[in-house]
C-alpha cells in the first residue's frame, strides 16, 4: 500500500482535466506544462557545457 | 551468379571481374559500398563541434523509438484483456504511453535545434526532409494509437476525430471509426513507415555527416576528412 502512494503519481491526475483559454486558443496545462519543459531543455542543451573526457585516467 | 570454390584463405580479392561486374548482386554490393563505407556507416571519429547537448537528443530519439517498438510488440502479443487489467499490463501499456511521450519530447527539441542549425546545408535537404516525413508519420501513429486504446477514451476521440477527417474527404477511405482499420494502420502500416524513414534518415546522417554550426559551414567537412577530433580527446 505505503509503496503503492510512493511510486504514485505526485499530482491526483483521477480529476477533470484543466485548461488554459487564451482568446480562440484552447489548451490543457498538461500539454502547456511539456510545452514549457520542452523550451527549457531546448535552452538548457545550448547553454550548458559539454562534459569533456580526460585523458586515459591521468 | 557464380559459386567460388576453395578455402577462406583462397578466396579472391575484392576486385570485381568483368563478369562480375554484370551480375546485380555485384552491382548492389558495389553501389551499397560507395554509398555506405563502413567506416563513414560506423565512424569512431567525430567533428570537435559535435561536442554539444543539443547533438544528443537525435539518438534519444531513436532510442525511445526502439522503447516504443519494444513495448508495442508486448502490447501485440498479450492483448487488451491484459493490459487492460494486470499489473504487468498497466506498467507496460504505461510504458508504451510514455516512450511515445519521450520519442516526441526529443524528435521536437531535435527539431527546433536542426531548424536554427539550418540543417539542410551542405546537400543535406533529403536528410531534412526524411526527418519531416518521419514526424508526420508519427503524428499518425500516435492518433491511431489513440484510436487503439480500446477504452471511452478512444471511443470519444473517435466520434470527436470522424467529423475533421469527413470535412477532408478523406473519411470516404480513412474511416476513424474503423476499430480494425485504424489498429491495422497503428501497428502495421504506420510502424513500418516510421520505422523505414527514421532509418532511411540515420543512413543519410551518417552519409553526409552532421551538419557544423554557421561558423564552420565554410569548410563544411565530410565525416571522414573532417578536422577531427577523436572520440576520446577533449573537444
Amino acid at each position: 500500500m505505503f509503496l503503492g502512494v510512493l511510486l504514485g503519481a505526485l499530482i491526483n491526475l483521477n480529476g477533470s482535466g484543466h485548461y488554459i483559454h487564451w482568446g480562440f486558443i484552447q489548451m490543457s496545462v498538461a500539454n502547456f506544462v511539456v510545452i514549457v519543459l520542452m523550451i527549457v531543455v531546448f535552452v538548457l542543451a545550448i547553454l550548458l557545457p559539454f562534459p569533456k573526457r580526460k585523458r586515459g585516467g591521468q | 551468379m557464380s559459386i567460388e570454390t576453395g578455402t577462406p584463405a583462397e578466396a579472391p580479392a575484392p576486385t570485381s571481374t568483368p563478369e562480375e561486374s554484370r551480375q546485380w548482386t555485384a552491382r548492389v554490393r558495389h553501389a551499397a559500398e560507395s554509398a555506405f563505407p563502413p567506416h563513414q556507416l560506423l565512424p569512431d571519429r567525430q567533428p570537435a563541434y559535435m561536442a554539444s547537448w543539443i547533438y544528443v537528443f537525435g539518438v534519444l530519439t531513436v532510442v525511445s523509438l526502439a522503447w516504443v517498438i519494444i513495448t508495442g510488440c508486448i502490447l501485440a502479443i498479450m492483448g487488451p484483456s491484459w493490459w487492460h487489467v494486470s499489473s504487468a499490463g498497466h506498467l507496460v501499456n504505461s510504458l508504451h504511453l510514455w516512450s511515445v511521450e519521450a520519442f516526441f519530447f526529443f524528435m521536437v527539441i531535435h527539431l527546433w535545434g536542426k531548424f536554427f542549425m539550418a540543417a539542410w546545408r551542405g546537400n543535406r535537404r533529403l536528410t531534412w526532409a526524411t526527418g519531416v516525413i518521419s514526424f508526420l508519420a508519427s503524428v499518425g501513429a500516435a492518433f491511431t494509437g489513440y484510436l487503439s486504446q480500446q477504452n471511452f477514451d478512444s471511443q470519444w476521440i473517435s466520434t470527436q476525430a470522424k467529423d475533421g477527417i469527413n470535412s477532408t474527404g478523406a473519411g470516404a477511405v480513412w474511416n476513424v471509426l474503423n476499430f480494425g482499420q485504424m489498429l491495422m494502420w497503428h501497428i502495421v502500416l504506420l510502424p513500418i513507415g516510421v520505422a523505414a524513414i527514421a532509418g532511411l534518415h540515420v543512413l543519410l546522417v551518417r552519409r553526409h555527416g552532421i551538419v557544423p554550426p554557421f561558423d564552420e559551414s565554410d569548410a563544411d567537412p565530410a565525416p571522414a576528412t573532417a578536422s577531427a577530433i577523436a572520440a576520446d580527446e577533449p573537444a
